[in-house]
């Protein structure tokens, strides 16, 4: 996705390197994704609900 | 010690098949903060580098050279940027060794074409995404 993109960067994470940031995130399974530190969710999502997590993430936040 | 044995190698080749155009992997280490994940995350890159003459890699220490971390948006080490024509935004924290190796593999092989492996029906919706999107994978090497 992030190839597909310019506005889309991607960062794997290695958990056990960074506990601070896997605590921050509360990441108790891998593996986690977090979007835009606004959509999370764990284990992997096919394709189509993986890109409707990335476009609820650049939703403008409710009122 | 080498970290990837003769059949890692033999299979990473094999799959090096298919780049397109040449990779940089950008490594970021300093040697205070976190001296022995650099090295090895160094080393690691220096071994998938060696395996085909279309990888290289510049190695950065993100204390001295602040400017060039802050435009890759790097502010943590061990870190891996991976660069085709472009950089394309794909990173790596930490070691990416274990299960998280096959998708170093995977990320160069998608930088060396700039062709991401999606859908048409994805691609069309990621070309007009209404805002920046930064997509954080917490994984294990195990």
């Amino acid at each position: 996705m992030a190839v597909a993109s310019d506005r889309v960067t991607a960062t794997a994470i290695e958990a056990t390197e960074f506990p601070d940031l896997s605590r921050a995130y509360r990441v108790m399974a891998v593996p986690k994704i977090v979007i835009n530190d606004r959509v999370e969710f764990e284990g992997a999502l096919p394709e189509a609900q993986f890109l409707d997590a990335v476009l609820r993430a650049v939703l403008p936040a409710a009122s | 010690m080498a970290i990837l044995n003769a059949r890692d190698q033999d299979a990473v080749r094999r799959e090096f098949e298919r780049l397109q155009g040449p990779v940089k992997l950008v490594v970021f280490s300093q040697e205070l903060v976190a001296g022995d994940l650099c090295r090895q995350n160094e080393q690691l890159a220096r071994e998938v580098a060696a395996l085909d003459e279309r990888i290289s890699v510049e190695v950065l220490n993100p204390a001295i050279e602040r400017e060039r971390a802050e435009a890759y948006g790097v502010d943590q080490v061990p870190a891996i940027v991976v660069e085709g024509a472009r950089d394309y935004g794909i990173r790596f924290l930490g070691i990416p060794s274990g299960y998280e190796f096959s998708n170093l593999i995977d990320s160069i092989i998608v930088a060396s074409s700039g062709e991401p492996a999606l859908t048409d029906a994805t691609r069309e919706s990621m070309a007009t995404l209404a805002g920046d999107v930064h997509i954080k994978v917490f994984s294990t090497p195990t």
